[in-house]
């Protein structure tokens, strides 16, 4: 969708032609340092800047940074929505920075920005990502095979590749894990990001570990705790049916125990 | 020489994050299954003994000492107040279970919480199993009135 002013004639007078409109956007950030006068305690706050329709939250971010206060302290690679590394809480729900536009999160009032939940906050919005990474390596992320290495590919029909499609896109940015309540309570689930990966492998027919995978799932903080709220579909900003696909590993799981 | 040893001011860069020792099994994945199944059931046996208590006859004003010492002189009743009570109490039990384990946050609680809940759990299993199977519909001595017709064999 492209960026309409509505009110051209309101606007400062004789706008050029061509011309962006702009609009201030205040962002209330939610700030950790405990090397500053703040200590352990995290606080509000608040910066005002000058944005363009077309600027996304993780613009305005640059823009503090860069301008404003350079010990903002957030994590961005590609800025692009492929690396996954800015997901954060923007008026408290899990996105992408990057693939949050301004003007789709109301900047007619401050928008909040947080560190995602449930995992330590290192500074600012920087959160550490090893417990989530380490429920990821459980469920070993890998090709699992038996038998000689083949000396092409491994062919595949696009049926087959259908099945597990949806899991492939994930990015591993931790939206959903950190949107999980249950991931909430004391961070032992392994959260829908792990099962999403496992799912991946699980239902590839390539692949030969599908019984390991759903034995390290069956666990006691396993897939049996998810309770289907939906946050997780909901966070992911590849758009993936996390739930489902949990879903589809526990029907896995229950055909293989009966 | 090179000097080995470096203060231990800083923490370990790479401590590890401590992830609890795996409980795996089917113990969950039973529970789970069981839920759904015990629901299932119990939908039947809540509104069947429902509409018999209250709506089959005189309904809800036939219920007193006679009506429900007249049911459990049956086996057929005692059977389903029987399936009733434990599939209700297990699958409650179950649920409460559940919800300790996502909301108590530190395990000395769930363990004080889950301690309570099987302890209540058993005691009212016990208690509903022992009435159902030791009821005697004709206590000696009790008046004529409040007893139901099979006190009475003529």
């Amino acid at each position: 969708m492209t960026a309409v002013l509505e009110n051209p004639a309101t606007e400062s007078p004789k706008p050029e032609v061509g011309a962006i409109p702009s609009f201030d956007v205040t962002l209330r950030i939610r700030r950790y340092n405990p090397e500053s006068e703040h200590g352990e305690e995290s606080i509000w706050d608040e910066f005002t800047v000058t944005a363009h329709g077309t600027d996304r939250v993780l613009d305005a971010l640059h823009k503090i940074k860069w301008e404003q206060d350079g010990s903002l302290t957030f994590r961005r690679s590609c800025a692009h929505g492929v690396c996954g590394s800015d997901a954060m809480r923007i008026n408290g729900r899990n996105r992408l920075a990057c693939k949050t536009l301004l003007k789709d999160v109301n900047p007619d009032k401050p928008i909040t920005v947080e560190p995602i939940k449930g995992l330590p906050v290192v500074k600012d919005l920087v959160v550490d990502m090893e417990p989530f990474f380490a429920s990821y390596r459980e469920i070993m992320p890998f090709l699992i095979t038996s038998g000689n290495e083949p000396t092409r590919e491994r062919l595949q029909s696009a049926e087959d590749r259908e099945r597990f499609d949806d899991t492939t896109k994930c990015i591993l940015c931790a939206a959903c894990t950190s949107s999980c309540p249950v991931f909430w309570t004391d961070g032992q689930y392994f959260g829908p990001a792990a099962i999403v990966n496992a799912h991946r492998f699980i239902f590839d027919s390539r692949d030969e570990g599908a019984t390991q995978r759903l034995e390290i799932l069956n666990d006691k903080e396993g897939v049996w705790r998810c309770r289907t709220t939906f946050n997780c579909t909901e966070a992911c900003p590849r758009g993936i049916e996390v739930t489902k696909a949990i879903q589809e590993v526990k029907r896995a799981m229950i055909t293989r125990a009966f | 020489m090179a000097q080995t040893q470096t203060p231990s001011a800083i923490a370990a860069p790479r401590s590890p994050y401590a992830r609890r020792k795996t409980t795996r099994g089917n113990f969950e994945l039973y529970s789970w299954v069981f839920m759904r199944a015990s629901g299932v059931v119990l939908l039947v046996l809540v509104f069947g003994h429902l509409f018999v208590n209250l709506m089959v006859g005189e309904g809800v004003h036939a219920i007193d000492f006679a009506f429900v010492g007249g049911k459990w002189s049956s086996p057929f009743w005692q059977v389903w107040d029987l399936l009733m009570l434990w599939l209700a109490m297990i699958h409650g039990t179950n649920g409460v279970r559940t919800i300790v384990n996502d909301y108590a946050q530190r395990d000395s609680t769930r363990g004080v919480l889950k301690v309570l809940l099987y302890l209540a759990s058993t005691i009212v299993v016990i208690l509903g199993t022992l009435v159902i199977f030791t009821f005697t519909p004709c206590p000696p001595g009790a008046p004529a009135e409040l007893l139901p017709s099979i006190c009475f064999p003529n």
